[in-house]
């Protein structure tokens, strides 16, 4: 956009909000479509957990993306916004939303202690909430930081048992203390078998501190088979599984990258077993609500009244053994939005189940970053802000703004916007040219994104821009 | 009318060369790098003979003309008088201060020869100017830009861009700021005190001002002796007890035209040689222009690289700012040739280091080169795409050169530092040095000749042009592992 279509549009917004003023006192102001209103309180889809019969509704509150408060500076840690979190906690509440998923290691490792702080003002018999034991830094890894770590979880979320408990994102890779990499098998053995401590927390279940046990998973498929095999030979139960199920990676996770496995194969898996799944990234990130706008017409086309958002959560939760769909749901209208989605929640037609297969292949098609923006990753020992490297780029193809033909008439204005808007997004310092390839990330992305190898193309990428001028 | 087309005039120039000090864009230099070419010091200093003899041509047809319009301290003063001076017939005629001017031009005619540049960039009229534009005005307009760049972030639009404002030199900056305030107050109290007692061009330009085919004329016999012109005079050049006019101090602002009530001054052909007075009475001092600050020493960051081990997701790594080295010799920008060359011809006006868009150039705070420009990389590098500071020079210190040429020139070598080296101290394995070399005079070895080492860069010093991409991105903080030396000679390989 150059300056004068800037100021075009500045003028042009004053114009439209003041004809909006003069249409709102017509006589169709006082009707209002279902967009406009509060969504009900008592229409929420519930799930009954085959185990034990408890009554999860389908929508559950993913606390990674808590609302934070303003920084001075962007290296300032985050200061969890507490009210706002009480208040979304309770608005979901009063809604019916009765599944809260923590980690020790979200939000900088305060989503434990802000979940509990928010849910312990209601009654415990309201709420389930899910935790992890996580395996970031391998210094966690021994049976007593383990345990230490489980203690904690209670202590923060102010509980004396744990609704759901899940051995955190099995199937990753891992440096261990020795600097050594360990693959996904080594990874979980050194993690979960060799203290000892799955066996420990199946004692915990057998006396009542975990109601439920399962793993949450991303990454190699075989340790997911393994898994699954324990459950049939009777060695360990899973009580539920959680999986990423979105209809992008329902077919297409495995080209995306040969590392993942389909969603659809997952999710059989655990049908035919009769595991509950649990759902994450139903949304991946954010990124299925900002798809290329000839989808978003089509969407609109089809339910006009209904956000984009709305149909990747009527898709996750569509399947019979969903127990629960997790949304991290930073904004009031995040929640307000999904709440209507799911009270009560329309099934996915096949006609439209078939229309969501396309739009899968289109956004495959357009070979974006399955950077989903978890912060996993983060903080990069370097000061790079990966997420926000990859988010800008592919920001750029999402919205048909990537500069890719030199001889085109858009090329400059393009090169122009990429550039800018890479130094607004990602300051110069925190640029994935900083980016020493040390491989510190790695091992921390559930997308198995190759973040070295990545970072060195976007920043070929960028450096073949500025050049050519 | 005459005065009209004057302050019409010097209006236009004015805000066109404060522009090309301004902009930051690289936008305006295309089409206002011309307006620091005309400058009289850059034009004798670039040897440019045209510009020098045009304007000789025309200080010889109109007078002062020169200092009324093209030269943007002069107006500035101008402006300043406007602004501040209400009072009634602020002036009074006072003799010629001619001991101060000719002690001045000579040691300044001195210090050029000698090539002591940082007194003749003290002195400088155009370069005054523009060290003022650049260390007052350019933040003032960026924070305005910045503001705007916020808004335009908000609708999305890529209409204006975020640009860092830092002070690039603190001499300078002090500089800067006491000359602008010691040249307002003389502007505000004596009007043109500055450029007829210490500006050399000035004095050049008042010698040849004496003879030229236009002068102030008044006419004795019309003439009611109310003084009105003389209190008017920003110059103080009107006489009106001897009904004379010192052509040496006047500018040929046209004022007195207008404000006479009886025709009796006259813009005209000269009818001969008026003699001006040359009483000296030395009264004025400028100091306190020299004083300024040597090796401010960047405040240290204290924090260090966050290396701890990650337990928990998300945040962003404190990282601390590079700290400049001590290098043997200064690196000057592709184009300048030889330090020699920056020395002498460099007038340290600040316009390459307003334009450069990586933030490399900055003031010198060496004595010798006080306020000249020298390159450093802490905040970015010479990029390969850029010769904006070559294409704006008006003084032959940086000459035009094209990409081509400057990706081959030899301005300074890469010198690797072991023990700031992470893959020597922190056992990572790096080469971003390598990587983002763009002659490919990087190789990574093993240290010393033992495989079981680790990989360090091995700079080909021939190969090497000086441009800073490894200096800028490498991971070693405040000290990076591999910095440049400047070579006095710069060559093309």
């Amino acid at each position: 956009m150059d300056r004068r279509n800037f100021f075009k549009i500045l003028g042009g917004a004053t114009v439209a909000s003041s004809a909006v003023l003069t249409a709102c006192k017509g006589k169709n102001a006082q009707e209002t479509t279902a967009s406009q209103q509060e969504p009900p309180t008592d229409k929420m889809t519930m799930r009954k957990n085959p185990g034990n019969g408890d009554n999860v509704s389908i929508l559950g509150y993913g606390m990674m993306r808590l609302p934070v408060l303003p920084k001075k500076k962007d290296t300032d840690p985050d200061v969890i916004d507490q009210e706002m979190v009480n208040k979304q906690i309770d608005y979901a509440l009063e809604h019916g939303v009765n599944y809260y998923d923590t980690s020790p290691a979200y939000c900088q490792g305060k989503s434990e202690a802000a979940t509990g702080t928010a849910l312990s003002r209601h009654p415990r018999d309201k709420y389930f909430v899910a935790t992890k034991l996580s395996n970031f830094a391998p210094e966690t890894w021994s049976r007593e930081a383990s345990q230490e770590m489980f203690h904690e979880s209670l202590k923060n979320l102010k509980v004396d048992y744990i609704d759901y408990l899940l051995l955190h994102a099995i199937g990753g890779t891992s440096r261990n203390l020795d600097g050594e990499n360990l693959d996904s098998e080594e990874t979980f053995n050194a993690r979960y078998m060799d203290n000892g401590i799955l066996d420990w927390l199946v004692e915990q279940k057998k006396e009542g501190k975990i109601r439920n046990l399962g793993f949450s998973y991303h990454g190699d498929v075989d340790i997911f088979d393994m898994l699954l095999s324990w459950h049939d030979e009777g060695r360990y139960h899973w009580d539920f599984v959680q999986i990423e199920l979105n209809y992008l990676d329902w077919d297409y996770a495995n080209e995306i990258n040969s590392f993942n496995t389909d969603a659809s194969y997952l999710y059989a898996e655990l049908e035919k077993r009769g595991i509950p799944a649990i759902i994450m990234e139903p949304l991946l990130g954010g990124r299925l609500a900002k798809v290329p706008d000839p989808v978003v017409a089509k969407m609109k086309s089809k339910r006009p009244e209904d956000s984009v958002a709305s149909w990747a959560f009527r898709f996750a939760g569509t399947p019979k053994g969903v127990l629960c769909v997790l949304s991290g749901m930073t904004y009031m209208e995040h929640l307000r939005d999904n709440i209507r989605t799911y009270a009560p929640l329309q099934p996915i037609t096949k006609e439209e189940n078939d229309f969501l297969m396309k739009v899968a292949k289109d956004i495959y098609d357009l070979k974006t970053i399955p950077c989903n923006e978890c912060n996993y990753c983060m903080p990069c020992p370097y000061g790079i802000n990966i997420p926000a490297i990859f988010s800008h780029y592919n920001k750029m193809i999402q919205e048909g703004n990537m500069p890719h033909d030199r001889e085109s008439a858009e090329y400059r204005r393009q090169r122009r916007n990429y550039l800018i808007g890479y130094d607004r997004s990602v300051p110069k310092i925190r640029q994935a040219d900083h980016c020493i390839g040390c491989g510190e990330c790695m091992s921390h992305c559930p997308q198995r994104i190759n973040i070295p190898s990545e970072m060195q193309r976007l920043d070929q990428f960028v450096e073949e821009l500025k050049r050519s001028i | 009318m005459l005065r009209k087309i004057r302050i019409t005039l010097a209006i236009v120039f004015f805000t066109m060369i404060t522009l090309l000090f301004l902009d930051f864009t690289g936008t305006f230099h295309t089409y206002l790098g011309w307006m620091a070419k005309i400058q009289f010091l850059p034009a004798v200093l670039a040897l440019n003979f045209a510009v020098v003899a045009g304007l000789v041509l025309l200080t010889l047809v109109f007078g002062r003309i020169y200092c009324s319009v093209i030269c943007p301290l002069g107006v500035m003063q101008d402006v300043i008088a406007k602004v501040f001076n209400h009072k009634k017939n602020p002036y009074t005629y006072s003799p010629a201060k001619s001991a101060l001017r000719y002690t001045v031009l000579a040691l300044f005619v001195v210090a050029l020869v000698a090539g002591v540049g940082s007194f003749v960039a003290l002195l400088a009229p155009y370069s005054s100017y523009g060290r003022i534009a650049q260390n007052l005005m350019q933040p003032v307009y960026a924070g305005v830009n910045n503001l705007l760049a916020m808004a335009a972030e908000h609708y999305e639009s890529y209409a204006f861009y975020e640009r860092e404002v830092w002070i690039r030199s603190m001499p300078t900056f002090i500089i800067a700021c006491v000359s602008f305030i010691a040249i307002s107050v003389l502007a505000w109290r004596n009007g043109r005190t500055y450029c007829n007692t210490i500006c050399p061009v000035g004095t050049i330009l008042g010698q040849l001002a004496r003879f030229s085919l236009f002068k102030m004329k008044i006419d004795a016999d019309k003439c009611k002796n109310c003084r009105k012109c003389e209190r008017n005079c920003k110059a103080s050049c009107i006489d009106i007890k001897n009904h004379t006019v010192d052509y040496s101090r006047c500018v040929t602002c046209g004022n007195c035209l207008s404000d006479c009530k009886f025709d009796a001054l006259h813009y005209v052909v000269a009818p001969g040689l008026v003699k001006s007075k040359t009483e000296a009475k030395e009264t004025k001092n400028v100091e306190g222009r020299r004083e300024f600050l040597v090796g401010t020493g960047l405040a240290l960051a204290t924090a260090t690289l966050a290396q701890e081990k990650k337990k928990v997701d998300g945040g962003l790594a404190v990282i601390e700012d590079k700290v400049q080295p001590k290098r043997l010799t200064p690196i000057t920008p592709p184009g300048s040739i030889s330090a020699k060359n920056m020395a002498q011809r460099c007038t340290a006006c600040q316009l390459c280091v307003s334009e450069c868009p990586n933030d490399v150039l900055r003031p010198s705070t060496d004595l010798k080169t006080l306020m000249q420009p020298v390159m450093s990389y802490e905040k970015g590098y010479c990029r390969p795409e850029c010769n904006r500071c070559s294409s704006v020079c008006p003084a032959g210190a940086i000459k035009p050169i094209s990409l081509e040429v400057k990706s081959s020139t030899q301005i300074g070598h890469a010198v690797w530092v072991r023990k700031n080296c992470i893959a020597v101290t922190g056992e990572v394995e790096c080469g971003n040095c390598e990587r983002h070399c763009p002659t490919g005079a990087i190789q990574m070895v093993y240290l010393d000749d033992n495989e079981d080492n680790p990989l360090v860069p091995a700079v080909n010093e021939e190969r090497c042009i000086g441009c800073g991409a490894c200096e800028n991105l490498c991971p070693a903080r405040p000290f990076s592992a591999i910095y440049v030396e400047g070579h006095e000679v710069h060559k093309e390989n």
